[in-house]
């Protein structure tokens, strides 16, 4: 593959050892990397814990229910096991959480609210006797009506609005007004490790969980809470984490307590280790949503009023529903300038399992519907999706719907033209454009047996662009007051010190090159203390594309401040005076609290007006597809992303978050897809929820572009969740440029394109503007 | 229960466990070598894959029973020096093939397999070799990339 990357901007302040204009060192290789490819990395399961029993989970099979009773069979010697049930809970039966309203366990005589809902837990010293104890413990339920359909729900977690200029007064003077609907699923994290804990009592009833995770600090918090432990008894300690991508954010603090709860009653460690089944029956997906768009445009395709309603599906618990909500609210226009705005979003509760995070956190939900509903309205305006994109997104100096001015690091424009460049996306559209043209008059019968390939295979090309704020939301930032700590050792090295977790996105690598070139020192002589709450302070959560940015500043903040203190007494560089200093001084440690970046307006969380974001990363997606016009199936061929990300750290691995994120979208929008019945996801297997192998993946162009962010002492945004906003509408697109039909629900399966291309037999050399009027439904 | 002997990384051993007892557990929990990964216990993921008479096999499907004196190789056997990498894994290291790493022992064995059998750096042949193995992480453009690199160099067996 190819990367082109931006030579650094002049208006980033350098790193202290970085002469302007000088080629930066060569990046360092993954630094836990040997480790992982020889087998030696110890990941939870791997860990050998003597004398450990096994925990599993007993889970409803009803999806909305009065739990009446545990029925334990009196034939099972029942001494031989441990059953914990919610009154063995010493502490809040809850999760800790946004809203204290999910329970660890549902007591007896309360009341399950989704499909695999935790009841009841069992320890076992064996997983034979495990297993025939769980066979063996029935839950008595009496079943309640259920809510399935989130549009319908009146149980509302969170709800949002946000209003600019006068959209009814602007739909008045539109030249066009076109509506739209558009729909996605669950998506699965797929992380390959499942989830996986385990808990070591120890003296004094506290307790130390081992696991797959992404925060040490909310299973610290949780821990805390449901057994009424202080900051000491509660400890908690990452393991080798086998892939997160959100789904091992808050999740991990249910099977965390379960851990914790079952090794408390049994007095023996227990390991806690779901299997690929429970893991995709019973933790979180990506929310759900049903977006809808109603858009004033002049004839020239200027977007001047936008009326657009989100509905997310929560399931059945708040999670972190509100915030993910909230990303998806603020971003649902696109990245595009529109004096008249009016969004309203909520969030609602089904009996389906929660959802929570996932990479892009809201924002691929409703950055697919506004980026489909663009393209179609360029095609109704007869505009490329190329020059409509051009003539609308953001420059610097522009207003965003919550008020936002976007003074720097405005890269939308680049973005797109980069991608639509390197992909040629112009030339290779009039190509694809003619064929399609061409073979809606040849007479060729889908289906038919004379039918040859070359009349059989539709190409087709799509673009999207997607923006994506870094950081948390709003007030966020300043609410977490996170710290990064680094410490000059007694002995003279250099010690990192953050609660941030590596799940292959390359923490342990970037934190020790950006403190090492704050130092100036080698990368080699900086060490990262382990992922353990006893030794490191709470750096915020690894989500929300912000370690990097915000973490990662922290650390450059704390190591600029120790040069100086070190270069001040010494008088010599840091690389020279350390060891003397640590002599003198013993032990030093530099301890970096958060503080609001510089500039802007504070955001205001009840009238959702202000900066939402410190700064917005850029993303633009050509994708080349091939439809099977018979089959309805779909080859994504190509792809070419360019994701501006402030200022790329470490090359290979960022092309490494734009390649990986690039296939999930790549799989949200062709055959990732949860089938529900009566609140119970159907394919809940690896044989039956697909990902992408290797032939299904398309070769990846990735372009880096660098527009630093300059409340960042280095400049970086953030990288992880950008490729996610932007890809499934790209692929959808190159459908319909393909096809000439428009699949509005994701995934775009073979079922769903068949049956667009039933309905409209003459769609295939159509264009909407033709056989429709030209206003109202897009379609 | 009878004793099973075979060969693991050019070692000989034996276990005498029950025949139906899953390969992908007699290394894990019997001989310890945890190197090798379970990710869905159903030959869908590719997590298990070592390689038994040089063919890569989903070790969470094969009962020990049918690897009674056969020469079984694990990512634990794959550098000559342990502690060392092999072309093949320095190459993964190189690339950016391993990001969270969970796949890639894996991932190594079905390379190794391609590689052994003589496999050369065309991209379309590498992506049929590790179709069984499946990664969330990278995409699979660096993985396809570290095996080409390997094949290239002509990395020994």
């Amino acid at each position: 593959m190819t990367t082109r990357t931006e030579p650094a901007s002049p208006l980033v302040v350098p790193p202290a050892t970085t002469v302007p204009g000088r080629a930066r060192p060569a990046a360092p290789l993954r630094r836990e990397g040997p480790e992982k490819l020889t087998g030696t990395a110890l990941y939870t399961d791997d860990i050998v814990v003597p004398g450990a029993w096994y925990g599993a989970t007993v889970r409803s099979t009803d999806a909305h229910a009065t739990f009446d009773a545990l029925d334990l069979d009196p034939d099972f010697d029942w001494s031989k096991v441990v059953v914990v049930t919610a009154a063995d809970i010493p502490g809040d039966n809850i999760v800790s959480s946004i809203k204290a309203d999910q329970p660890i366990l549902v007591p007896v005589g309360g009341e399950i609210q989704h499909h695999a809902e935790p009841l009841a837990l069992i320890a076992a010293p064996d997983r034979a006797t495990l297993r025939e104890a769980r066979h063996r413990a029935k839950p008595r339920t009496t079943k309640l009506p259920a809510v399935f359909d989130p549009a319908a729900s009146d149980h509302v977690f969170a709800s949002y609005s946000i209003d600019l200029g006068d959209p009814d007064a602007a739909f008045g003077a539109a030249d066009h007004v076109i509506e739209g609907e558009y729909r996605v699923g669950h998506q699965e994290q797929l992380y390959i490790e499942n989830n996986a804990m385990i808990a070591v009592p120890t003296d004094g009833g506290g307790v130390t969980v081992t696991g797959s995770l992404q925060c040490p600090y909310y299973l610290h918090e949780a821990l805390k809470r449901g057994l009424g432990l202080d900051d000491q008894a509660a400890r908690v300690i990452q393991a080798e984490t086998g892939g997160g991508f959100g789904g091992k954010e808050e999740f991990p603090s249910v099977i965390g307590l379960h851990a914790a709860l079952l090794a408390r009653k049994a007095q023996k460690p227990v390991r806690m280790i779901y299997d690929r089944h429970e893991d995709i029956a019973a933790t979180t997906k990506r929310h759900p949503a049903i977006v809808r768009h109603r858009t004033g445009v002049t004839r020239d395709g200027k977007l001047i009023a936008q009326d657009i309603e989100v509905v997310m599906d929560g399931g059945a618990y708040c999670t972190l529903t509100p915030v993910v909500l909230s990303r998806g609210t603020i971003h649902a226009g696109g990245p595009y300038r529109c004096p008249n705005v009016r969004i309203r979003a909520r969030a609602t509760r089904t009996n389906t399992p929660p959802n929570g995070a996932f990479r892009g956190f809201g924002a691929p939900q409703t950055e697919f519907a506004a980026e489909t509903h663009l393209n179609r309205i360029a095609e109704r305006l007869g505009i490329s999706p190329l020059d409509i994109r051009r003539r609308n997104v953001y420059q610097p100096g522009d207003t965003t719907p919550t008020g936002q001015i976007l003074r720097d690091s405005v890269a939308g424009e680049e973005v797109l033209e980069r991608a639509a460049e390197a992909a040629e996306f112009s030339r290779i559209r009039e190509r694809t454009g003619d064929a399609r043209r061409g073979r809606a008059g040849s007479g060729s019968v889908p289906g038919s047996a004379l039918r040859t390939e070359r009349d059989r295979t539709a190409s087709g090309i799509g673009i999207a662009l997607a923006w994506h704020g870094a950081g948390f939301t709003g007030s966020g930032e300043i609410k977490l007051a996170s710290v990064a700590s680094l410490e000059l050792t007694a002995e003279g090295r250099v010690r990192i010190l953050t609660g941030s977790t590596e799940m292959g996105q390359g923490t342990k690598t970037i934190f020790p090159q950006l403190v090492a070139d704050a130092l100036g020192v080698p990368e080699a002589d900086v060490e990262i203390a382990p992922q353990d709450t006893a030794y490191v302070p709470d750096s915020g959560p690894t989500v929300a594309s912000r370690t990097a940015m915000v973490v990662g500043g922290l650390l450059i903040k704390a190591a600029l401040r120790l040069r100086d203190r070190v270069e001040v007494e010494t008088g010599h560089p840091f690389a020279e005076g350390a060891a003397a200093y640590a002599r003198d001084h013993g032990a030093t440690r530099i301890d970096q609290q958060f503080e609001p970046y510089p500039g802007g307006t504070p955001f205001d969380d009840t009238t959702y007006t202000g900066d939402a974001y410190p700064a917005f990363g850029w993303a633009a997606c050509v994708a080349r597809v091939d439809v099977d016009l018979d089959t309805g199936e779909v080859d994504v061929r190509d792809v070419v992303a360019a994701d501006d990300v402030g200022r790329v750290i470490h090359p290979v691995l960022a092309e490494g978050q734009v390649e990986g994120g690039t296939l999930q979208a790549v799989g949200y929008a062709t055959i990732e897809e949860i089938k529900l019945r009566d609140g119970r996801y159907l394919n809940d297997r690896l044989a039956t929820y697909i990902i992408p192998t290797a032939l299904d993946a398309p070769r990846i162009e990735t372009i880096l572009v660098e527009a630093p962010f300059a409340g960042a002492p280095h400049g970086a945004k953030g990288v992880g969740e950008l490729p996610m906003d932007v890809g499934a509408p790209a692929v959808v697109a190159a459908i319909a440029d393909a096809t000439g039909v428009w699949v509005t629900d994701l995934p775009a399966s073979p079922e769903r394109i068949l049956a667009a291309l039933a309905d409209r037999p003459a769609a295939a050399g159509l264009r909407p503007a033709e056989s429709e009027p030209a206003r109202e439904l897009a379609s | 229960v009878t004793a099973y002997q075979f060969v693991v990384n050019g070692t000989a051993a034996e276990v005498d466990v029950p025949g139906m007892r899953r390969l992908l557990d007699v290394l894990r929990e019997d001989l310890a070598l945890t190197g090798t990964k379970e990710g869905c216990g159903e030959g869908e993921c590719g997590a298990c894959t070592v390689l038994v008479d040089g063919a890569p096999v989903d070790s969470c499907l094969v009962p020990i029973c049918q690897v009674g004196g056969a020469d079984v190789r694990t990512v634990e056997g794959l550098a000559p020096v342990a502690g060392d990498l092999d072309a093949l894994q320095q190459a993964f290291l190189v690339t950016g093939g391993a990001q969270c790493g969970i796949c890639t022992p894996g991932m190594l064995m079905a390379a190794r397999a391609y590689l052994d059998a003589g496999g050369g750096p065309d991209d379309g042949a590498i992506r049929e070799s590790i179709a069984g193995n499946l990664c969330r992480c990278t995409g699979y453009t660096k993985i396809v990339e570290a095996i080409a690199m390997a094949a290239s160099s002509g990395s020994p067996a």
